[in-house]
């Protein structure tokens, strides 16, 4: 078991408010553990300094793999396995082959990159999330600060967030 | 920041806050059911119920129970098919297209009609299923599987079998679309949830959904990506449908109009039944300050382009009959126009061609009451289309002694009533126990497009130009 970890959370009641607050609060050296929103925010990764989600390349490789899957599949089933004169054309008929080429893939790219991103976010139906407010799937938005990750003072960072334009600051604690 | 001008119309009327958003849409779920809504529940299971004694007709009997005969061997099923299939086309057209042309006025009403799409796609994959006669081994006819002839595979060079994989794709990937974005709006009803058997299930449902921002930044790009690749798969459905005639040699199917003129065809029949189900569903719900006036008024519009190509499409198949020299197909227009199936065709034309043009009239496309009755007779159309485009385009074939008629029986309309009762089952169960609207993604357009903001924008400019 790890031991008890120690938050303090900053609500912030506008995006555009926790937008500043966050630079605010990282330009002051405090390490923000995450930031949780009830709806997408734009332009938040970047004042968080996240990089950009690599899962649209996840979606091509997953693609490919689909395009390649379904040629070998036609290719060897008609072509190889057994042949067959269907309407006069060749056995291995590429353009009758397109449709259903085009459809697994993009199934293929479609299911992969879902995929991968219920594992890397850990999404899952008997997950057990950690709920730090349960206001922020309401309205609000919600800082999470990591006491043990940060060099600063309990009372330093909470009056840095209080700052920032939080409307409160609470502490949270998790087993 | 998102910025709106001051000009537009708000998105969302009634000065909602986010929590007000919140609030409208979750209590719908939460509350206990309506006497409405038992009253609309019974009806559909009703429906059910009596469908489904026609289904369980036909596959004790066998298909011999609908009124097909040799020269008319595709029929209802078929029409009732590409019918439900094409209304399967305007979910994910909104959430889709839409979200890839930025129109922020999606956001309203992508949910119920991507659920509206899902049900509408079960539907039609019903007939397809039930015309195998005995689908338990169809299976074995319709999924490349290993079997005891060889293996014999399936013929991927074959219309019919694009349109297996056509659709199981578009109904897979319309449904993780959904889901997706219904994820964020379960972790709100479960951290709402009073009681612990709610809490239990949304809780499943929500995946453990904490709305952090690595998730969100993920979750937008899953979204774009899925967007970018739904776009060409809806386009690629309707196209691939129309394969199944474009590729034969009947006269009247054999060509090559059909796969554009079907999709322009589908996301008008679609964009029709989004908007029966959501002018009755704001109603009831009492949604109209989410679904406005304009939300009714942008679809209308959608409306009238995509039925004015299928009107243009109507003639240009007719000229181009005519133009081709080639008899058997002059005859088949002439046939479909002034034949013993003139009624059908001139349905389809009133309904497809001229009622449509209606909304060119700003009074016709913003009343609620017009917009209903004209996108009911819309959807009466396209199933006119479907049933002109089979039946008579089959009825007199190539040997004048093989003409023949074709009679619907009880059955042929069980099976139709069958896919209402289930497809109006799964949209008011969808309506009780799912949010109707998306509350995250409307959540975030509150701020920009909210009427509180717009209106303050314009005192502010009005003070601004006061002061000056």
């Amino acid at each position: 078991m790890e031991s008890n970890k120690n938050f303090v959370l900053g609500v912030y009641e506008d995006e555009d408010v926790l937008l500043k607050a966050i630079k605010e609060v990282r330009g002051a050296g405090v390490k923000i553990d995450e930031v949780y929103s009830p709806f997408p925010v734009h332009g938040i990764e970047d004042v968080l300094g996240y990089k950009r989600s690599r899962l649209s390349i996840v979606a091509f490789m997953f693609g490919v793999l689909g395009t390649s899957l379904a040629l070998t599949m036609q290719i060897g089933m008609l072509g190889i396995d057994w042949p067959m004169i269907i309407g006069g054309k060749d056995f291995i008929a590429i353009p009758d082959f397109v449709p259903v080429t085009f459809e697994l893939t993009v199934l293929l790219a479609s299911f992969g990159m879902v995929g991968t991103f219920m594992v890397i976010s850990n999404l899952k139906p008997w997950a057990k999330p950690r709920i730090y407010d349960i206001r922020i799937t309401d309205d609000k938005h919600v800082m999470a600060v990591d006491l043990a990750k940060n060099d600063l003072s309990e009372d330093q960072i909470k009056g840095i967030i209080d700052g920032s334009g939080a409307s409160e600051v609470n502490n949270k604690e998790f087993e | 920041m998102v910025v709106e001008s001051a000009v537009r119309e708000p998105l969302i009327t009634g000065g909602k806050s986010v929590h007000d958003v919140t609030e409208d849409i979750s209590r719908r779920v939460e509350q206990k059911p309506a006497p409405t809504w038992l009253l609309a529940m019974a009806v559909s299971l009703g429906l059910l119920a009596v469908g489904s004694y026609s289904v369980g007709t036909l596959l004790w009997e066998g298909i011999g129970v609908w009124g097909n005969n040799n020269t008319i061997g595709w029929a209802w099923d078929i029409t009732n098919f590409v019918w439900w299939v094409g209304i399967g086309h305007a979910g994910t057209l909104i959430s889709a297209v839409l979200l890839l042309f930025r129109q922020r006025w999606r956001m309203s009403i992508n949910r119920a009609s991507e659920a509206m799409t899902i049900f509408a796609v079960i539907c039609a994959a019903m007939f397809p299923v039930l015309h195998m006669g005995r689908p338990w081994l169809g299976a074995f006819w319709a999924l490349p599987l290993p079997n005891t002839y060889g293996s014999l595979w399936v013929n991927f060079n074959s219309p019919l079998l694009w349109d297996v994989f056509a659709i199981s794709t578009y109904f897979s990937v319309s449904l993780v679309f959904w889901y997706i974005g219904l994820i964020p709006d379960f972790a709100t009803i479960r951290d709402r949830a009073t009681n612990k058997i709610s809490a239990a299930i949304y809780g499943a449902l929500s995946f453990g959904w904490v709305g952090a921002a690595r998730d969100w930044s993920r979750y937008e790009t899953v979204s774009l990506v899925l967007a970018g690749l739904a776009t060409p798969l809806v386009l690629s459905v309707h196209t691939i449908v129309s394969f199944d005639f474009a590729t034969s040699v009947i006269p009247g199917w054999h060509t090559t109009i059909f796969p554009p003129y079907f999709v322009a065809g589908a996301i008008f029949s679609g964009f029709a039944m989004v908007l029966t189900l959501l002018i009755v569903t704001r109603k009831v719900y009492k949604l109209e300050d989410y679904i406005t006036l304009q939300h009714l008024e942008m679809m209308n519009i959608v409306i009238i382009v995509t039925g004015s190509i299928v009107g243009i499409a109507y003639i240009t198949e007719f000229f181009i009959a005519s133009y081709s020299g080639v008899e058997a197909e002059q005859y088949a227009f002439i046939n479909r126009a002034f034949g013993p199936y003139n009624w059908a065709y001139w349905s389809m034309m009133t309904c497809n061609v001229i009622s449509p043009q209606l909304f060119w009239f700003k009074k016709i496309r913003t009343s609620i009451a017009s917009t209903f009755i004209i996108s009911i007779i819309v959807n009466i159309g396209m199933w006119f289309e479907r049933f002109v485009i089979i039946v008579t385009s089959l009825h007199r074939d190539f040997l004048p002694g093989s003409w023949s008629m074709f009679e619907p029986t009880i059955h042929d309309m069980g099976t139709y009533l069958f896919t209402f009762g289930l497809f109006f089952t799964l949209f008011f169960l969808f309506a009780k126990f799912f949010p109707v609207i998306n509350m995250a993604e409307v959540k975030s357009i509150v701020k920009a497009t909210g009427e509180k903001v717009t209106a303050k924008e314009v005192q502010v400019e009005t003070a601004e130009k006061v002061e000056n």
